[in-house]
């Protein structure tokens, strides 16, 4: 034992010499930083918002409001198939994930279920009774959930984008749920705002035929629908019939309205907008159009004359404000469906600067009492123990920074366990090695079978430690989950440490002076 | 520099004939825990409870709590709770979690931002809505059951189940007292709470393992010693590299829990204590019930003659 092969010393030799490397650019101040030569290893350890300050969002999407939405398309054409073919119906309407038709005439009923069939021939159609049924598959609801999650993570991106918040991490939780993590921000307020809104914009004409109060007694007529308006809360009635949707603009940009300088929304469609835009307004002059956004009817002008260029503004009593977030709302889309905020976690950046500063001094303080008391109790290989123990703490640094893993408070103090738990490993092999001696052993030999003695015991140990961090890893969450890569890390280069590199001088110092007594 | 011999290595203390004292200690502990959490109950943040929790800290001079409690109050949103956090100028908020799913949570925060105005700066700010918070108590349950299992499994693997079922027992002792003392001093119970749980549970076992080992090495050594006596050795012999490696662990938490900020502070404790009654479990629950296992010599002499590495190279040492 008392030969410590060549290919182990220099393993061990690389091992430390490459913590110190990618451990060095966290110790470099910025400036300094960004002049280093491009082959040195750069990267610092990424920390969590817990540390560097920033929001957490994890929002859900409102998937079934997709469904829903979809189901109303079919009841739609449902209703049109119907009528087309002049087949009598009733109690046509949805439910969670089918629609439903009674048909009461037997005769008409096997070619309703043809008719109906072709409104989604990818659903499942049934006969029960006098009842038919379309239902969509599990694998049509989950393929519109998915894509509706991935649709919302695409709009949050782009207007998250807008705001110009930097390095945004954005990503798919589960079947419907969106992290969404900002870097910087202390003030979540804007962007919270900015995401909460589905910003569906439509151009509806208004319902002059009937009358509102009608409507607002109950008796809504077919094809119209009753919304209330953005200020003032009286309501209007629109046409449910969209003339041109939100999706048909390709820009929108605040600005003031050239008469009377108010802030406007001005927007710009697509050829296929224009199109239609033009065929409306011309169609419809001197009848009154609503613009409605999200339920709501911003406003509902009269239409002058034909617009036949494409391009329109929106005004409403705006604040300035307003018309840059609905411009940032229009030009990044529509959301697929609404979204619920269900945990929010914002750390300002003061906070976050004092953690890291405390757990800076409970670190350096922690080192300090364990060196000097493993100085004392155990003399010279106390030392060679305590040298292990810093060089353990660069390659945890080093990995952290390496494997860009994320360094949060928790984490901090799973580092600050393993200043404690990490001299365990030398603990148990001095101990050990004391026993040899004491039963009768010559130094060297004490020290070997200090060693392999005591090394099942250390993996056992460290394994047990190993697997609570592992399932703390899988279960926890955010700052959690730091505090468990931490320490798993730790454990690993804690072992590595102080069984390689405490041996190294250990053996060296043997080979160096033979001595005939142990300083343990 | 002479070494210190912190423990006499000829320490000889009878810990297993105390165990009947230790086993009305443990027991005493464990029922004060469990009463505690029953009676007291757990005092569970928002993680678990949902609600919401905001730091603030007053830009002129100390914070005037009791006006701030005034203008929440104000606000009817049921329990608000504030508190000086640290410094006089730092007040956190815990306000409970509001009727009406996750939009209210979202309409709460807003009014109280919009109460508290522009005097204040968030440190920090918090709301976990009631799905989630059911989600990560949940998932802390799990997880700690889990780790327990894992944890057993791994012991019998490793050594005999008698074993497995003395270290699984100390670890039920250990979580049962760290849960009982939260609910004893009124500690907030959240997420890192778990961490710290589940921490010890780790490092409780660990205590545990290097006596196990030391008590499977003597029993191949030694095998006509009467176990109450190889047990009472085992521990003895191990009992300076137990308490050093607690001590030293202790020493860095201690850093932590001074200096370590107020965030950590109760994750500190909770690790302190743990790693104190980890190590008391180890010794003195853990071993000790390995007498009542049924270690008799049929099980003992097939861990003698299990893969044996260490006998062959024993020195004798009798």
């Amino acid at each position: 034992m008392i030969n410590y092969p060549t290919w182990k010393k220099v393993l061990v030799g690389i091992v430390c010499l490459l913590g110190i490397l990618f451990a060095a650019p966290n110790f470099v101040p910025q400036d300094i930083h960004k002049q280093l030569p491009d082959w040195l290893p750069a990267k610092q350890v990424n920390l969590g918002l817990d540390l560097r300050g920033g929001s957490h969002l994890l929002l859900e999407v409102e998937v079934q409001a997709v469904i829903d939405e979809y189901l109303e398309t079919m009841v739609d054409s449902a209703r049109a198939e119907l009528r087309g073919a002049r087949i009598k119906y009733r109690a046509l309407g949805k439910q969670q994930s089918s629609i439903g038709v009674t048909i009461p005439d037997a005769a008409e009923r096997d070619q309703a279920y043809d008719l109906l069939r072709k409104v989604d021939n990818t659903a499942s159609a049934s006969i029960d009774g006098d009842r038919v049924t379309i239902t969509m598959t599990d694998q049509q609801i989950l393929q519109r959930k998915l894509s509706a999650v991935q649709q919302s993570i695409e709009i949050i991106r782009r207007r998250i984008d807008e705001t110009g918040v930097r390095e945004p991490t954005i990503q798919r939780q589960g079947d419907d749920r969106v992290i969404v993590q900002l870097p910087g921000i202390d003030d979540p307020e804007r962007v919270k705002r900015l995401i909460g809104k589905t910003a569906k914009l439509a151009f509806q004409m208004v319902d002059v035929e009937n009358s509102v109060e009608e409507a607002m007694a109950g008796r809504v007529p077919p094809g119209s629908v009753l919304l209330p308006m953005l200020e003032g809360g009286n309501y209007i009635l629109i046409k449910k019939r969209v003339a041109v949707s939100g999706e048909n603009l390709v820009d929108a940009q605040p600005g003031f309205d050239s008469r009377d300088s108010q802030p406007v929304v001005s927007f710009r469609f697509d050829t296929l907008g224009a199109r239609k835009f033009g065929k409306v307004t011309t169609e419809n002059v001197k009848r009154p159009f609503a613009i409605v956004l999200d339920g709501k009817v911003i406003s509902a002008p009269v239409i002058q004359e034909p617009i036949l260029g494409g391009s329109g503004q929106i005004s409403g009593r705006f604040s300035v404000q307003e018309t840059n977030d609905l411009a940032l709302l229009l030009r990044a889309g529509a959301l697929p469906a609404p979204l619920t905020i269900l945990e929010e976690r914002t750390v300002g950046p003061g906070l976050g600067a004092d953690s890291i500063a405390a757990g800076e001094i409970a670190s350096i303080v922690g080192l300090i009492a364990v060196v000097i008391f493993m100085a004392i109790a155990y003399g010279r290989f106390g030392i060679y123990a305590n040298i292990a123990l810093t060089m353990n703490i660069f390659i945890l640094l080093g990995a952290l920074s390496v494997l860009q893993a994320t360094l949060t408070l928790p984490g901090i103090a799973g580092i600050v366990l393993t200043i404690g738990m990490a001299v365990d490993a030398n603990v148990l092999v001095f101990e050990r090695i004391r026993e040899e001696v004491r039963s009768g052993r010559t130094p060297i030999s004490a020290i070997d079978a200090g060693y392999s003695r005591a090394m099942t015991t250390i993996i056992d140990s460290n394994l047990t430690t190993l697997i609570a961090a592992v399932l703390l890893y899988t279960f926890g969450s955010g700052p959690v989950r730091g505090f468990s890569v931490t320490l798993a890390i730790g454990i690993v280069t804690s072992m590595f440490t102080a069984i390689m590199l405490t041996r190294l001088f250990v053996v060296t110092w043997l080979r160096k002076n033979r001595p005939t007594e142990l300083p343990l | 520099m002479k070494p210190l011999n912190l423990i006499p290595a000829d320490a000889n203390f009878g810990f297993i004939a105390r165990r009947k004292l230790f086993f009305a200690v443990s027991a005493l502990l464990i029922a004060i825990s469990v009463a505690m959490v029953f009676t007291k109950g757990l005092n569970f943040g928002i993680d678990f409870k949902g609600g919401i929790l905001i730091e603030v800290r007053t830009e002129d001079g100390p914070a005037n709590i009791a006006d701030m409690r005034a203008r929440l109050g104000a606000l009817n949103l049921g329990d608000v709770a504030l508190q000086e956090f640290g410094e006089p100028t730092d007040v956190l908020i815990r306000i409970q979690r509001q009727d009406g799913g996750e939009e209210a949570q979202q309409q709460a925060v807003n009014a109280v931002k919009s109460s508290l105005g522009d005097k204040v700066s968030y440190r920090r700010t918090e709301f976990v809505g009631p799905q989630v918070s059911a989600e990560l108590l949940q998932d802390g349950i799990m997880a700690v059951s889990l780790a327990i299992m894992a944890i057993l499994v791994y012991i019998w693997f490793r050594f005999e189940w008698q074993f497995g079922v003395g270290a699984v027992m100390a670890l039920l002792h250990d979580v049962t007292a760290t849960i009982g003392i939260f609910a004893l001093l009124g500690l907030e119970f959240n997420l890192t709470t778990v961490a710290a749980v589940l921490t010890i549970a780790g490092y409780s076992i660990n205590d545990t393992v290097v006596v196990f080992d030391r008590v499977r090495e003597n029993l191949r050594k030694y095998k006509t010693m009467p176990l109450d006596e190889l047990l009472n050795q085992s521990i003895n012999e191990t009992l300076s590299r137990t308490i050093i490696t607690s001590f030293t662990t202790v020493l860095a938490l201690l850093a932590l829990f001074f200096l370590g900020g107020k965030v950590i502070h109760d994750f500190s404790f909770a690790m302190i204590w743990g790693v104190v009654i980890g190590t008391y479990s180890s010794i003195c629950v853990a071993v000790p019930l390995l007498l009542y296992f049924g270690l008799d010599d049929q099980a003992r002499s097939s861990i003698a003659d299990g893969a044996d590495d260490d006998a062959e190279t024993a020195p004798g040492r009798q």
